[in-house]
């Protein structure tokens, strides 16, 4: 299922948050969002989600979700959104419940996400016991539950530490390589976004258009922090972004 | 390093500690027990007089010809039957209410005021027209328990509504969680340490208005039995009253806490 975004442009009040972005979502690869802060990054994921209508164009599904898809348009939020009052497990059975599921196949789903998150130990756990790399992993597996055929990531890894992140990363990359899931991937950060990307999408300063775009030919498997070739691709990518962030940030002093 | 003499070498001045409570069980009982020494002292050595603060011993004799004349359980059930029934369906009607003021626009618009305005008026204020329209029987009182439960309760629920992360309920959406299942699952678990909290506030506000109310007319009742203690200056029974009075609403309390410490586990 591909996801086609069509002269979408958002406004709030008098703010125009996204101007006429046109892009296409296609299956089996991820699109890393990039872009200054403020440049409606999430708010095009919100769109995209349907979790918030656009004022003008249209997202499109395009073909049927894969066979077996609970929940074809998935979310992976920055702080993790998980409930406090269940436990991991319970967390993930909250996204399966009120689909027409046997009890033993809701709970072979909910033991095989746990498993492919390595959070198997941890199924009675409460979020408040789990740093917060094992957090997102329960939102991962969240998410993997209900076998989306796109994720939404929202800045996943943003709330984690340097090497939580870069472990993080590592799974989620062995995870794309298994699954070969589609995701739409925000992220402020260059190093996560050509590591992740295979098309990376530059957002201009509010109001965010598509200020340019880059495909990166080399699997994701193959790909090393401190590629060569990727640590030019940042280098290009910050060329791309330095004025917009820095006009975006004297814009966020002004206001 | 140059050589120090070992008389200059001297440990670090430890200035840390304090503003920590930790738990001492035995402070609280002792100081009771002595407060009761002291008492039940100065009213045998006359300093005194037993008409105006009868000794301790005085009022737990009151409090035992109470239990073997068989009148305690007659007024502390008419009691706990007009506090349980009047709070709880008081508690209960404020949970709706609440739920409804913080989901629906309309409701919070509508009622909002409404709530605000009524929240303020002591209910007992009202127990004359509460007798007018429920008789002077049961109803009256448990009506203005009702009333005194029902608004502290709106608007703990309410507000407890608003708390609740909407990152939380954005996330219920987009996995597609049907809207009943968002309330139920996601707000009302969301809301439940502030319904709680104005369940314990709600609890004590009761038993204010159970003994007010008992007071104004009710021939059982704890409060009809101090009120008559009272006027026939028995004082040692109205202290006795007053006790009951005391550990009912420590029991409350108590049994409140268990259902936070019970409902509330995951935050550990
Ligand atoms: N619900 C809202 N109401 C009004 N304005 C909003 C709302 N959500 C976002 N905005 C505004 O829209 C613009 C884009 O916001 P958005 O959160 O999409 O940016 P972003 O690129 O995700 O930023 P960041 O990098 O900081 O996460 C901002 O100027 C923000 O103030
Ligand atoms: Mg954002």
């Amino acid at each position: 299922m591909n996801l086609s975004i069509e002269g979408v442009s958002h406004v709030y009040g008098r703010t125009t948050a996204l101007d006429d972005i046109t892009l296409t979502v296609e299956s089996g690869r991820v699109l890393c969002l990039i872009g200054p802060s403020g440049c409606g990054k999430s708010t095009l994921l919100r769109l995209i989600g349907g979790l918030e209508r656009p004022s003008a164009g249209s997202v499109l599904q395009e073909g049927a979700p894969p066979p077996g898809c609970l929940n074809p348009l998935t979310y992976v939020f920055q702080d993790f959104a998980l409930l406090p009052w269940r436990t991991v497990a319970g967390n993930v059975a909250l996204a399966l419940e009120h689909h027409r599921l046997g009890r033993a196949e809701r709970a072979e789903i909910i033991a095989d996400v746990l498993a492919r998150t390595k959070l198997a130990d941890f199924r009675d756990a409460f979020p408040r016991q789990l740093s917060g790399g094992m957090k997102q992993r329960v939102a991962i597996a969240r998410a993997l539950a209900v076998r989306p055929a796109v994720m939404l990531m929202d800045e996943p890894l943003s709330a984690l530490d340097g090497q939580t992140r870069e472990l993080l990363m590592d799974d989620l990359v062995s995870l794309w390589e298994r699954e070969r899931f589609t995701a739409v991937y925000v992220t402020h950060n260059l190093a996560e976004a050509v590591r992740l990307g295979h098309t990376i999408v530059v957002l201009s300063r509010r109001p965010g258009r598509v200020h340019a775009t880059l495909t990166i030919d080399r699997p994701l498997a193959d790909r090393q922090p401190g590629d060569a070739d990727l640590e030019q691709h940042v280098a290009h990518l910050w060329d791309l972004m330095r004025a917009e962030a820095e006009a975006a940030d004297r814009e966020v002093l002004d206001a | 390093m140059p050589d120090v003499r070992p008389q200059d070498r001297r440990p670090v001045p430890f200035r840390g500690g304090g503003f920590r409570p930790h738990p001492l069980p035995w402070a609280g009982p002792a100081v009771f027990l002595v407060l009761l020494a002291v008492w039940e002292g100065a009213a045998r050595a006359g300093l005194v007089s037993p008409l105006v603060l009868p000794a301790p011993s005085a009022a737990a004799a009151a409090l035992w010809s109470l239990v073997e004349s068989g009148r305690l359980w007659l007024h502390l059930s008419a009691s706990l039957q007009r506090l349980v029934i009047g709070w709880t369906l008081g508690t209960a009607a404020g949970i709706g209410l609440g739920l409804c003021i913080g989901l629906f626009s309309l409701a919070r618009a509508g009622l909002g005021p409404v709530v605000a305005a009524l929240f303020p008026i002591p209910k007992i204020a009202l127990l004359p027209l509460f007798i007018i329209w429920f008789g002077i029987g049961e109803g009256s009182k448990v009506a203005t328990l009702f009333f005194g439960a029902l608004f502290p309760t709106i608007i703990a629920t309410a507000g407890g509504v608003d708390s609740v992360d909407r990152t939380l309920i954005r996330m219920g959406q987009s996995f597609g969680l049907p809207w009943r299942d968002v309330v139920l699952k996601i707000v009302l678990p969301g809301a439940l340490p502030a319904i709680l909290s104005g369940a314990r506030i709600s609890a004590s506000i009761a038993i204010i208005l159970l003994v007010a109310a008992e007071m104004i007319g009710a021939e059982y009742g704890v409060g009809a039995y101090i009120l008559l203690a009272g006027n026939m200056m028995a004082t040692d029974q109205l202290i006795a009253g007053v006790a009951l009075l005391s550990v009912m609403g420590l029991t409350v309390a108590f049994l409140i806490g268990r259902a936070e410490r019970w409902l509330l586990r995951w935050r550990g």
